[in-house]
């Protein structure tokens, strides 16, 4: 057998241990099966990955040979995507295992079950070649995703879950409303069928608006400024595990299949002309780099003000994609890999400190810095990442960002992605002063630093944020090989 | 008369638009959901609309019969109308637990401080599940 015909696994083993996992009783075992389902995606894929980089692999379901059947269609791109979004899930599920007996004490079966299918559904949207059935695991991750945010403790919670279900239905209702104008122009939905087709019929009212429907759609599912503003609320009450493994994949997998459409199925040539694409997402971007960091500067939750972070940082992936090169394009899929690393560490600090606390109010934490040092410096380290220091994953994203931008003539962005930097840095600070500067707050009881089966998982994807600030070859390489595949026509 | 001819497609945006009017308007969850569920449907007709082909036959094999109707269109609206329904199962659901955390359902009658800790009388604490959450 090769290594084609166990792609589809990454999705399946995820997607039949659900069902599994929402029976078994307990606790250890529920985990146990969602870290071997996250791990067995992690390694077929790892595995996989050195084929993608040199040519594309294929997988017909049933051995209906597309474009009848549906198709996986993996090439470097999600095959990048791929290995973060399982690469996330099996990093952050042992350090999960504790934080989720605190968070979620009930229950733990159903879960863990919700988690394996939103994360197969993921998994799905990333590896599929068949339009319509990104349109069936964004619904199978999105649904799953409200119901995990409603497990929050907070009943805010349960506000902030309703208001991402009533958005990312809306979303994916525009998506499904652009594929269907996309099948009745052309009467397929196979991703590279569409690509050789639409170009008879591009020059048409129906094949715009599919492209308009699109961008809207998944806008709305990346928290593209101004459509973000289910992002917040959902992350800043979520259960923190639940946090992490969104901010650090959910985002991005949408934003991978806004790539796919724009740069495989419209094509660069059709999408950056038929609308006004570069106008309209640098606009955008920039004004989700300025609104995300300028609000995150005031958040007193700190998750919020992570989640406004976000925002931002999706502006800068979307900027370096509005550019329409090469460069830029490598530059939007290097960032969207570097700020999950990021802000999974960060996420995961906080989660940390939540587990100890029980707050992440800013006021909270005054002098946390003293009473959980580890902690603390592994957040003031990923937020040196985010805020772009040299030697970090951040520093080389925005570095490359930068040059694309001066390559494409637009070197007044570098000013942008400047200032928005040292907004970061504020908002970093912030956090840095009130640990270590301030005196603690005495009504809190004091803590003690977290143990080490959670500062471990910590500390690795801390660790990962300075590998890729110094050996670039995965990050960079990885980035730049889907530029490649994405630019080069049909997947 | 021209337009009579997309009668179909005259009706689809017509829910749509008194669908999404009524997610975004209202204040009430349920009738949020309802909207929801119109503006899905709308798009469902859409798809159907789209499979008929005029004096084509179910697309079940049959003696003497050489037009069909597409079948490809109804079988997604099939997995889409799943999807719907468990769209508003989980909308709905989510109602009841915000109707029991918070006794009401209408937006407007929900009030949280804003960047307030609901359990604000125990700082330090490590706040249980239980403690806000029904």
């Amino acid at each position: 057998m090769n290594i084609g015909e166990w792609l589809p696994f990454s999705v399946l083993v995820p997607l039949i241990a659900a069902p599994v996992c929402a029976l078994m009783p307990g606790r250890t075992g529920p985990w146990l099966l969602a870290f071997l389902g996250a791990l067995t995606s992690l390694l077929i894929v790892a595995i996989a990955l050195p084929v993608l980089w040199q040519g594309e692999l294929s997988y017909p379901f049933g051995n209906w040979p597309p474009p009848i059947g549906i198709e996986y269609r993996i090439d470097a791109a999600n095959g990048l995507v791929a290995l973060l979004v399982a690469a996330v899930a099996t990093f952050v599920l042992p350090w999960a295992r504790i934080i989720n007996n605190f968070e979620v004490p009930e229950r733990q079966g159903i879960f863990y079950a919700l988690f394996l299918l939103a994360f197969a559904g993921l998994m799905g949207i990333t590896l599929t070649g068949d339009a319509f059935n990104v349109f069936v695991f964004l619904e199978i991750s999105s649904l799953s995703t409200y119901a995990l945010i409603a497990h929050g403790w907070d009943r805010r919670a349960l506000l902030a879950s309703f208001r991402y279900l009533i958005m990312g239905t809306v979303g994916a209702t525009f998506v499904l409303i652009g594929i269907g104008f996309l099948y009745m122009m052309t009467g397929t939905l196979n991703m590279a069928d569409l690509a050789e087709r639409l170009p008879e019929v591009r020059d048409t009212t129906a094949v715009r608006a599919a492209l308009a429907f699109i961008i809207v759609g998944l806008g709305l599912k990346l928290a593209l400024f101004p459509l973000h503003l289910w992002l917040p609320n959902a992350y800043a009450y979520a259960p923190n595990f639940i946090t992490v493994f969104l901010a650090a994949t959910a985002t991005k997998v949408a934003l991978y299949v806004m790539l796919r459409f724009i740069f495989t199925i419209f094509g660069h040539d059709y999408s950056f002309f038929a609308l006004p694409l570069t106008a309209v997402l640098l606009a955008l971007a920039i004004a989700g780099m300025f609104a995300g960091s300028w609000v995150a500067m005031f958040q007193h939750n700190l998750k919020r003000m992570l989640a406004y972070s976000s925002v931002a940082q999706v502006g800068y992936m979307v900027l370096g994609i509005a550019l329409a090169t090469s460069a830029g394009l490598a530059a939007g899929l290097l960032h969207l890999f570097n700020h999950a690393l990021m802000k999974g560490a960060l996420f995961m600090a906080l989660g940390t400190v939540f587990w100890r606390v029980g707050s992440v109010r800013i006021d909270d934490l005054s002098g946390i810095g003293r009473e959980m040092p580890w902690t603390m410096t592994a957040f003031a380290l990923a937020g040196l990442s985010l805020i772009g220091v040299p030697l970090t994953a951040g520093f080389v994203s925005k570095w490359y960002l930068i040059i694309a931008a001066m390559e494409a003539g637009q070197p007044w962005l570098v000013a942008l992605i400047v200032i928005t930097s040292l907004m970061a840095i504020y908002y970093i600070w912030r956090v840095v002063e009130a640990a270590w500067f301030t005196p603690a707050r005495e009504a809190r009881t004091p803590v003690s630093e977290a143990p080490l089966s959670l500062l471990v998982p910590l500390y690795v994807v801390v660790a990962a944020n300075f590998w890729f600030g110094i050996d670039t070859r995965l990050s960079v390489g990885g980035a730049e090989a889907a530029a490649r595949a994405l630019l080069g026509g049909s997947p | 008369m021209a337009w009579l001819g997309h009668f179909n497609y005259w009706v689809v945006v017509i829910l749509m638009m008194i669908g999404f009017y009524a997610v975004i308007a209202r204040g009430n969850m349920v009738k949020k959901i309802m909207g929801l569920n119109l503006f899905q449907t709308s798009v469902f007709i859409m798809f159907i609309s789209a499979g008929k082909i005029i004096g084509g036959s179910t697309p079940v094999l049959r003696e003497g019969i050489t037009v069909y109707s597409n079948p490809l269109p109804h079988v997604l609206i099939l997995t889409a109308i799943v999807v719907g329904v468990a769209t508003t199962a989980v909308g709905l659901a989510l109602a009841v637990r915000i109707l029991e955390a918070y006794g009401t359902i209408e937006e407007d009658e929900l009030v949280d401080p804003p960047d307030q800790p609901a359990d604000e009388s125990h700082p330090g604490m490590p706040a249980g599940k239980g403690d806000t959450a029904a």
